[in-house]
């Protein structure tokens, strides 16, 4: 089943009609209010197949909460959240997750116990559940072992498969991080600090990955490093106390006067 | 069921319901501010009932006093013991996982019950309320109602009120919270974290067994007590919503109702009653009654 | 490097299964007695290991669903004609389980300090209900007068109970072996390391948090029934609390996250409490075995995060000088 899901990817990616422009996730006036006070206000925005979003914002900003909010971990205090053209907004975490939305975390959640392979060979096993045949071996199921070493593959983990997750560097696990995401194939991917204290060369290749995996994929990037951001990102969404001020490609943000006073003059 | 009794059994249903709390309070505090789940809260519990009961004697010879002399000298012990046992054994809990705290306070208990044993024994004893509060006081024509049982209610009432001032209204207080939420930055305010904990914890078993003590009269004094008081806690704690002392209230004057009224009208059913409750306001609240706060 | 193989695992379990086979041979009737209670108590604390080191989640109201197998055993048997094994064995599993379900349906909502207050009080519940109800017998308990049959095997005889019990304790290990490597088990294992990660993947964790709680209370249930059968005799005491405690102990004492560690922390548990009771080593102080055994408790939880299984390694990794790994989580033996 991934493994169709991963195909069928493809090959939407590699049809030019298709490819580009189709909205994969919406956000629709999106509202988060804990009390008094009010941590994303009337957000709304789309992602494309095909294409980076980059969301970026002070801290404060409501960017986690607005991942939170698509990726169905928090219940929105008004709005909705639509994916694949579908009505999501009641839809729990888990249901989304199957229908093709993959996020990846700030801090790593990464089973630090298990060995790479079984990291993404779990997270595969999310497309494949089966857990009435108590008998079979997880380790014999095909399905989740070929989706899982096509995820971890793509991430650039060949050669760690079998080592502890725990004792990956810190950028290896990111990677893992993502791989995890990818082992569901999924449509959509929010990620979440990709990039959280990475090094130099780190950076580059996960921005790399990030570019090849446009194909096919709508991105949702939520990040502190401008630079990398303003490098891969075809469209940028920028928070400011919980509500949008701007929204436009990259170039249009770099020079709104909105965007500089609120941001990236006191970057 | 007439007034005079249905009066009385609120009274009563009162005095239970806050007794509870002050001892639930106790429990939620050192879970609070220090993120330890206690099982030995209730032992302290029952050392303060049996406390009353066997340190009467000894106070009355030595210094001549009575039944409030006892509770400060138990009360002043109790606070050096609650003071000792963190800085022995509840200071190294602190980093643990809840499991390994839930099986060293269990191993606690243990302790201190054969402890009991061996210092006083098992046997059940009843403590008499000091001459001052042994009357009775008239409630309608026919019925009359034990003054001592309005000294507790009036007593719980007094240390729930006096905890919440010093919470909200004082330097203390204000430490304490901010240390339950951020030690480092309370150590680096240069507070001595350590010392504020064992502060915090001595305070919470010199309530337990303050509650023991001055409940002994009414409750008796028997060896099963730590523990039933223990688990009428958590459930206090499990319905009124973790983490929420107007919960903890509002849920112990409610398990105090009912097992009240429970026994008298109910009898056979009474000791299931409360977990039948707690079972019902779980499917209707998941995470019981108020949130934290 | 420093961890035990899955060979090294089975071959250990085979031969502890072997020598318990062996057994009766040498013990005594005190002896054989004694190890068939163990056993009893090893199969609880391995329906523990499934909820504890399998899935984490921290009951502390085990007691229960051994407790309603027995009350089941004893409640369902008719007083004339000794029941056929083969529904009254199903029937009381079912019973705990059904209990586990209804419980778990209400307690699986909540989490950590919460759900252990809860599965504490859920366990207290049906101690009174056996406490104080007609129901239950009261104090006294109740006698159970016709024991199971099934063919030629004799329940009520010392040897035919052990063995039974000996072949329950080796399926239940099998089938939690088999259970842990597979797709539902790896699963379980992935919501104890980080629910919240499974979720993010898509596993809907309470569906299987629910089914590894009535498992578990199935199995605790199947205990019970044992327990009930061996002795002829339930009382309200099989659903305290203290017992809920005691099979923790057992649990961690042997090593938290290994089947194995279920049955070493059962014999490890009951042969201490039968040290401190005995009065040849401890003479007049025997009766107040219980404040040995809590310093023992605080002692080996402090000293021994690990558990007992966790010895092996620590002092392989004295000798070499190096640590022993933690396990690659591939099987939990």
């Amino acid at each position: 089943m991934a493994d169709a899901r991963i195909d069928a990817a493809a090959a939407a990616a590699s049809t030019p009609q298709m490819s580009r422009g189709e909205v994969l996730l919406r956000g629709q006036g999106l509202t988060r209010r804990w009390g008094g006070l009010v941590a994303v206000n009337e957000v709304s925005l789309e992602i494309e197949r095909g294409t980076v979003h980059a969301v970026i914002g002070t801290n404060g900003a409501g960017k986690s909460t607005l991942i939170n909010l698509l990726s169905g971990e928090v219940p929105p205090s008004a709005g909705r959240v639509e994916l694949l053209g579908q009505d999501v907004t009641d839809w729990t975490q888990p249901r989304r997750a199957r229908a093709g939305l993959g996020r990846s975390y700030q801090r790593n959640t990464i089973y630090p116990s298990f060995s790479v392979f079984e990291n993404c060979r779990l997270a595969a096993q999310a497309s494949h559940q089966k857990p009435w045949q108590w008998w079979r071996s997880a380790q014999r199921c095909e399905v989740s072992r070929n989706a899982a070493l096509k995820a971890a593959r793509r991430a650039g983990l060949d050669d760690l498969l079998e080592r502890e997750a725990g004792l990956l560097s810190h950028g290896q696990k990111r990677q893992l991080e993502i791989a995890m995401c990818l082992a569901t194939a999924p449509q959509v991917l929010l990620l979440d600090e990709p990039l959280a204290g990475m090094g130099a060369e780190e950076t580059d290749r996960m921005l790399a990955l990030l570019d090849e995996l446009k194909d096919g994929h709508a991105i949702l990037l939520v990040e502190h490093d401008m630079d990398a951001v303003f490098r891969i990102a075809d469209r940028i969404t920028v928070m400011v106390n919980g509500s949008v001020i701007a929204c436009d490609t990259p170039e249009a943000v770099r020079k709104s006067p909105d965007v500089q006073r609120a941001y990236l003059g006191t970057h | 069921m007439d007034l005079a009794t249905f009066l009385i059994q609120c009274l009563n249903s009162l005095q239970y319901g806050l007794l509870l709390f002050l001892v639930a309070s106790g429990l939620t505090l050192i879970f609070g501010i220090m993120g330890v789940i206690n099982l030995a809260h209730g032992s302290f519990y029952m050392i303060g009932a049996y406390m009353a009961f066997a340190l009467a004697p000894v106070v009355g010879s030595t210094f001549g006093g009575g039944f409030f002399t006892t509770l400060a000298v138990g009360t002043v012990l109790a606070v050096a013991l609650g003071y000792v046992l963190e800085w022995v054994f509840y200071s190294y809990l602190y980093e643990r996982e809840h499991l390994q705290q839930v099986l060293m306070t269990y191993g606690l208990i243990l302790v201190f019950e054969e402890l009991r044993s061996l210092i006083v024994g098992d046997d059940v004893h009843g403590v008499k309320p000091p001459e001052l509060l042994s009357g009775t006081i008239p409630l309608g024509e026919l019925m009359t109602y034990p003054v001592y049982r309005l000294f507790i209610s009036a007593v719980c009432l007094l240390l729930a009120g006096g905890m919440w001032f010093v919470f909200t209204r004082t330097r203390l207080g204000m430490m304490i919270r901010a240390g339950s939420t951020n030690r480092e930055m309370v150590q680096s305010l240069g507070i001595d974290i350590k010392f504020l904990y064992r502060v915090v914890f001595a305070a919470g078993v010199a309530i337990a067994v303050f509650a023991g003590m001055v409940a002994a009269p009414v409750s008796s004094v028997y060896p099963g007590m730590g523990g039933q008081v223990l688990i009428i806690c958590f459930v206090v704690v499990v319905i009124g919503g973790i983490g929420s002392i107007r919960g903890a209230l509002v849920a112990a004057l409610l398990i105090g109702f009912i097992d009240t009224f429970g026994k008298v009208l109910l009898p056979q059913a009474a000791g299931v009653l409360v977990y039948v409750m707690m079972a019902l306001i779980l499917l209707w609240k998941p995470d019981g009654l108020f949130k934290a706060g | 490097m420093g961890t035990t193989t899955d060979r090294g695992k089975l071959a250990f379990v085979i031969a502890c299964l072997a020598l318990l086979a062996a057994y009766p041979l040498v013990g005594g009737k005190f002896g054989v007695d004694l190890v068939t209670k163990i056993m009893i108590y090893a199969i609880f604390a391995l329906s523990l290991e499934l909820l504890v080191g399998g899935t984490g989640l921290v009951c502390f109201g085990h007691s229960a669903f051994f407790g309603i197998g027995a009350y089941a055993a004893v409640l369902l048997s008719p007083q004339g004609a000794s029941p056929s094994l083969l529904w009254i064995l199903p029937a009381c599993v079912v019973a705990a389980g059904v209990y586990a379900a209804f419980v778990g349906a209400l307690s699986l909502r909540t989490k950590g300090v919460y759900f252990i207050m809860v599965t504490l009080a859920f366990a207290q519940m049906a101690y009174y209900v056996a406490h104080d109800t007609p129901l239950g017998g009261g104090t006294d308990g109740i006698y159970l007068y016709t024991k199971p049959v099934l063919g030629p095997l004799d329940l009520d005889s010392a040897g035919g109970i052990y063995g039974f019990t000996l072949a329950c304790l080796a399926a239940v290990f099998g089938a939690l072996a088999v259970l842990s490597r597979s797709r539902f088990g790896r699963a379980l294992a992935g919501i104890r390391v980080n629910e919240q990660r499974m979720r993010a993947t898509g596993f809907s964790t309470y569906p299987y948090k629910l089914a590894a709680f009535v498992v578990s209370g199935a199995i605790a249930g199947l205990a019970g029934f044992l327990f009930a059968v061996k002795d002829g005799f339930v009382n309200p005491e099989l659903m305290s609390w203290h017992l809920s405690g005691a099979v923790l102990i057992m649990i961690i004492l042997g090593g938290i996250g290994h089947l194995r560690g279920a049955l070493i922390g059962a014999f490890a548990f009951s042969l201490l409490q039968e040290f401190f009771k005995s009065e040849a080593i401890f003479g007049a102080f025997a009766k107040h075995w219980t404040l040995g055994l809590g310093l023992a408790i605080i002692a080996s939880v402090a000293l021994l995060p690990r558990g007992l299984v966790g010895v092996p390694a620590q002092v392989r990794g004295r000798l070499t000088g190096r640590r022993g790994s933690a396990g690659s989580g591939g099987s939990h033996g």
